[in-house]
């Protein structure tokens, strides 16, 4: 990613992804006050990710707006991060995915309020007080799942395992970019250590480092996504919704 | 950002929204000026004082005495009224993922939040009645509880999301507006509330057809035929005619019921005439005219055995409705029971500290 262009489109992308992802969850919720607070993050995501689209479309200068940014790129020209294209799988899986992805969001939006572009700065300071929520929620089901039950404590620890390889791409050296993700890891591990500490769960060794979505190499199931979030879109060209 | 593109007289919902205002008006000022009667002392003639205040439009609260009947009746109707919101996420939400815009996506995805409020909001309400909200949720897992028979059609193109809106929410206010002054006062307050959001909803429905209606060919065919799968199905949504209600004539005496199924249906149908031409869409019944001396519509009445057969769980989507929420329940027992044992670690920790 380089560039504003591709900065506010690889994070707007990030943002509509986990969108998308976390709007999969809405009628099949483990209660119905988590329907509520799912659809509620999945929205701040959303409206995260119309602003920055939009920006993006207006930094390229090509006439591309938010629509045909989201609906009109196939999977190898979307710049998302792995972590968010990954499926729900379990609620813990769900959990571990918002957690990190919180964690993560939380500092860089800080740091991106403070920053010279004034555009980015204000996207940052709307969306930082979201993510401040989304990472009390997500931190909260991590701790009550893995200091639950045994069930629970085992589909905890298995989902960690399962998504924390991915968090790693999240932090890849940028130094051309508004905010350097690189400098943003101290504090996500700090924030991460504690609360799996909390938790009774183990942070897994580091090993194997998937990468490759701010280059539109992606995961197999990005194509699907968006296969289902393009279709409509794509069967009317050119119409207004 | 998309509320004014329509001016008040065009746009669905104006009249009705000044009648849920007027009723938090009435709600106001009853409390204000207070019951005529006190609180009846222990030797009082219990349903003679309920039957006062239900004459006087005063409201009957969760401590005060009530018959039997109406207590069992209030339960029945809010939880169907609750389980019909769970469950009416379900037709809408099926096409979140696929939102033809970020816009309509977000607009969808904040509407089904909102039914999920709703439902919430009513369960709380039922649970003033001395019922839990756990065993009305059982209730309707083991289809001992109806919902509103409409959510068993599927939603199969886009333009279902707006005739939903339009048409079905429109029927739910009409329906839910008189209940604003229903004699249970937990139950008109949240009808007061639930209808401000509906009444938005059906507005983005309305908005939604209007759009689809003036794009392309293949647009505004996919709204007629929105229209001409769901008019039916909204019009049962009032319920069987007067002449086989069962419930309504003691509901009518108790002021939980305001206006008889034929009445409301007949004010939904006078309202969607004008807005059907607005939108230019044709409403599919060629028995639909105006009549003079009645001055509203006559229209064809809905199959009313298919209404019977969808109510006994024979309709399209019945099995597949019920099977989500069961299999959303079933897949998430563990999750709840990990929230309870924290819950009761947490406890004992703050019990050892305290120690």
């Amino acid at each position: 990613m380089t560039g504003p262009f591709g900065f506010a489109l690889a994070l707007g992308d990030d943002a509509l992804i986990a969108a998308q992802r976390l709007a999969e969850w809405t009628t099949r919720a483990p209660e119905m006050e988590e329907d509520v607070a799912l659809a509620n993050i999945a929205l701040d995501q959303l409206g995260a990710a119309r602003l920055l689209l939009s920006y993006a479309g207006e930094l390229e200068g090509a006439g591309r707006d938010e629509d045909a940014l989201a609906f009109l790129r196939d999977d190898r020209e979307f710049r998302n991060c792995l972590l968010v294209e990954l499926p729900n799988g379990d609620f813990a899986v769900t959990m571990a995915k918002l957690f990190f992805l919180a964690a993560y969001q939380l500092p860089l939006y800080t740091v991106l309020a403070g920053c010279a572009d004034e555009r980015l700065a204000a996207i940052g300071a709307k969306a930082r007080k979201e993510s401040a929520y989304h990472l009390d929620h997500g931190s909260l089901w991590v701790k009550r799942l893995g200091d639950g039950t045994e069930e629970s404590h085992r589909r905890m620890q298995a989902a960690v395992d399962q998504v924390w390889p991915y968090v790693h791409e999240l932090f890849a050296p940028d130094p051309a970019a508004p905010v350097d993700p690189a400098t943003l890891w101290a504090d996500f591990e700090a924030r991460v250590a504690a609360v799996l500490d909390e938790a009774t769960l183990t942070r897994p060794e580091a090993g194997w480092a998937p990468a490759g979505g701010r280059d539109g190499v992606h995961t197999e199931h990005l194509s699907f996504l968006l296969a289902e979030m393009q279709v409509l879109h794509r069967a009317h060209p050119g119409a207004n919704w | 950002m998309y509320g004014n593109d329509f001016s008040a007289e065009d746009a669905p919902g104006g009249g009705l929204l000044g009648e849920v205002e007027a009723a938090e008006v009435a709600l106001r000022e009853a409390a204000e000026r207070g019951r005529r009667v006190g609180a009846p002392g222990p030797d009082q003639d219990l349903a003679a004082y309920f039957a006062e205040v239900i004459e006087a439009d005063q409201k009957i609260e969760p401590r005060d005495w009530m018959p039997e009947a109406y207590r069992k009746t209030l339960i029945r109707q809010i939880a169907q009224h609750a389980h019909s919101e769970i469950i009416g996420m379900q037709p809408e939400g099926n096409w979140i993922s696929r939102a033809p815009s970020l816009k309509r996506k977000a607009i969808l995805l904040a509407k089904v939040q909102d039914e999920a409020g709703h439902g919430l909001y009513l369960y709380a309400a039922a649970e003033t009645l001395g019922i839990s909200r756990d065993e009305l949720v059982e209730l309707l897992l083991n289809g001992r509880q109806k919902y509103s028979s409409i959510f068993n059609y599927p939603t199969l193109t886009w333009a279902d999301v707006g005739a939903i809106g339009w048409l079905v929410d429109g029927a739910a206010i009409v329906n839910q507006v008189p209940l604003c002054r229903c004699s249970y006062g937990p139950y008109a307050r949240a009808m007061i509330r639930v209808c401000k959001e509906e009444s938005f909803h059906q507005r983005q429905g309305f908005e939604i057809l209007h759009t689809l209606t003036h794009g392309t060919g293949a647009q505004k065919a996919m709204a007629q035929d929105a229209l001409d799968r769901w008019w039916y199905p909204s019009l049962a949504m009032f319920g069987p005619p007067d002449t086989d209600s069962t419930h309504s004539a003691q509901s009518m005496a108790w002021k939980i019921k305001r206006f008889s199924n034929d009445e409301l249906r007949q004010r939904f149908v006078d309202m969607c005439v004008q807005q059907a031409e607005i939108l230019g869409l044709t409403i599919p019944d060629p028995g639909l005219r105006w009549n003079e001396s009645r001055q509203s519509y006559d229209f064809t009445q809905p199959d009313y055995d298919e209404l019977m057969r969808v109510i006994k769980g024979d309709g399209p989507c019945n099995r597949q409705r019920a099977e989500h929420r069961r299999r959303a329940h079933d897949e998430g027992t563990w999750v709840r029971e990990a929230a309870v044992a924290y819950a009761a670690k947490r406890a004992e920790k703050k019990e050892k500290v305290a120690a």
